[in-house]
């Protein structure tokens, strides 16, 4: 039958929550690193029982923890990120240079074939990349030194890489996102990168068919359809056909095109998922309704789907690295809110129900499938 | 025996309970305390101080003896009292934050 791992990251420590596949009933042990924010934990692919963890303190600065039994124990690895050469300046939020300044890891990307080999993205952002288990990093400084880096400039939550794909088909090609910087693509392994921004369109800047300064929130891909992709956008959900090269729209009857969180059925590539946010400054479900908006075609047709969830008084948001689904017969998908509920649904989102509530407000979920 | 107290959360990091002692030869130094702190403990690197410049992290002060040590040069000797362990290094987190 297998079994279910959910990593989830919160404000103030990490909980792993464990079920076997009927997903009915789960256990919940944590807190890890209590206190820490734990931006983000990811499961190795090729070794299920090693998790990367990024924990971080505005006090303490940036840790990585490295668990190599399914996260009952951790160890601290390296948690140096240098830039590379001369880091320079990048825009800052009133359009002035400022200093390229390390703060913290989003993101945790492991690699599928190798359990050694893992990619961070951070703020300010960069691309990082480890071949040993976490105990060193390399700037991959293709990416930021591609030639738009100095007109990068933070949005609200800061100058964040953090969406990482990995083509599974391709081991040199990957996509990343930053915030108010938009997505770009590598064919060769990190070497050299190009924004893939084609068809975004932004009227909060300047130019708003723009080359870069689009704020994309997140990235989605399906593994058996890797030139597919799909992007939540500050506001627009996209779909490029052509790995990245153009966009268009999809946002179709969804009652807010804005929001953070987007993800791939695990059997259906053409099933996606988004949470509505009412805009960018009232960062909650629209009317009070938590509803997660599916679309069977890839979508253009969004079905609300509300069964299990409340629908009034809920104000709540779910951010980009909260959702994430699971690969088991039928389609788990699962995600947390800044109100500190995890929802699960053992059924590709048709009911729903609370597997953990009132954990401090969560950053991050990831599902691990295990055997 | 030099005696160092951490914030509760690098406590947490370097598992351990209650005050880090350390044996330093030569002078006690901030900077003395830190690189045999790190030497004992290398997860606490980059967390008190940066790893290239070695510059205290904003939100964290020193203390010893009822004094403030954050803004003194890291070489500045430390007081007596700190290298004969009689009083702890104390690490402190500013207090702020939620």
């Amino acid at each position: 039958m297998g079994s279910v791992r959910v990593l989830v990251g919160t404000r103030k420590g990490a909980f792993i929550l464990r079920s076997d596949g009927n997903r009915r009933s789960w256990s919940v042990d944590g807190p890890f690193f209590a206190g820490w924010e734990m931006y983000h934990l990811h499961g190795s692919p090729a070794d299920p029982d090693r998790i990367y963890a990024s924990q971080s303190s505005s006090w303490f600065g940036q840790q990585i923890q490295r668990s190599n039994d399914g996260g009952k124990t951790w160890e601290a690895v390296d948690n140096s990120f240098a830039y590379k050469g001369v880091p320079g300046t990048h825009q800052w939020y009133d359009g002035t240079p400022h200093p390229w300044e390390f703060k913290r890891v989003w993101h945790l990307e492991p690699s599928a074939k190798d359990p050694d080999t893992v990619y961070a993205g951070v703020e300010d952002a960069a691309l990082f990349q480890s071949r040993d288990g976490g105990r060193s990093w390399e700037e991959l400084e293709g990416l930021r030194g591609h030639g738009s880096g100095d007109h990068w400039m933070p949005g609200a939550g800061g100058m964040c890489l953090h969406t990482i794909l990995l083509d599974p088909s391709d081991d040199k090609r990957m996509f990343v996102a930053i915030s108010a910087a938009g997505a770009f693509r590598t064919d060769d392994a990190g070497k050299t990168w190009r924004p893939i921004n084609k068809g975004l369109h932004s009227e909060y800047i300047p130019d708003p068919k723009a080359e870069v300064g689009h704020c994309v929130h997140r990235l989605a891909m399906h593994a058996s359809r890797p030139n597919v992709l799909f992007m939540q956008k500050h506001w627009d959900v996209m779909r490029s056909d052509d790995s990245g090269d153009t966009w268009h729209e999809v946002s179709g009857n969804l009652p807010t095109d804005f929001g953070f969180a987007i993800d791939v059925h695990a059997h259906e590539p053409e099933t996606i998922y988004v949470v509505p946010i009412k805009s960018d400054s009232e960062h909650f479900p629209p009317d009070g309704q938590l509803r997660v908006w599916r679309s069977r075609s890839g979508g253009h047709e969004w079905e609300a789907l509300t069964n299990g969830l409340p629908q009034s008084n809920c104000y709540v948001n779910v951010l980009r690295d909260a959702m994430a689904v699971d690969k088991m017969d039928s389609c788990g998908v699962y995600f947390g809110t800044t109100g500190g509920q995890v929802y699960a649904s053992a059924d590709s989102g048709d009911t729903w129900s609370a597997i953990v509530r009132d954990l401090p407000p969560v950053l991050s979920v990831e599902v691990q499938t295990l055997p | 025996m030099i005696r160092v107290v951490l914030p509760a959360h690098l406590k947490m990091h370097a598992n351990v309970n209650g005050e880090v002692t350390l044996v330093i030869d030569g002078p006690v130094t901030p900077s003395s305390v830190l690189d045999a702190l790190e030497q004992a403990y290398p997860m606490l690197r980059g967390a008190i101080r940066d790893h290239e410049t070695k510059r205290r992290r904003a939100f964290l002060r020193f203390f010893a003896c009822q004094q403030d040590f954050s803004h003194t040069p890291a070489d500045g000797p430390l007081p007596d009292a700190v290298a004969t362990g009689a009083q702890p290094f104390l690490i402190v987190g500013a207090l702020a934050g939620g």
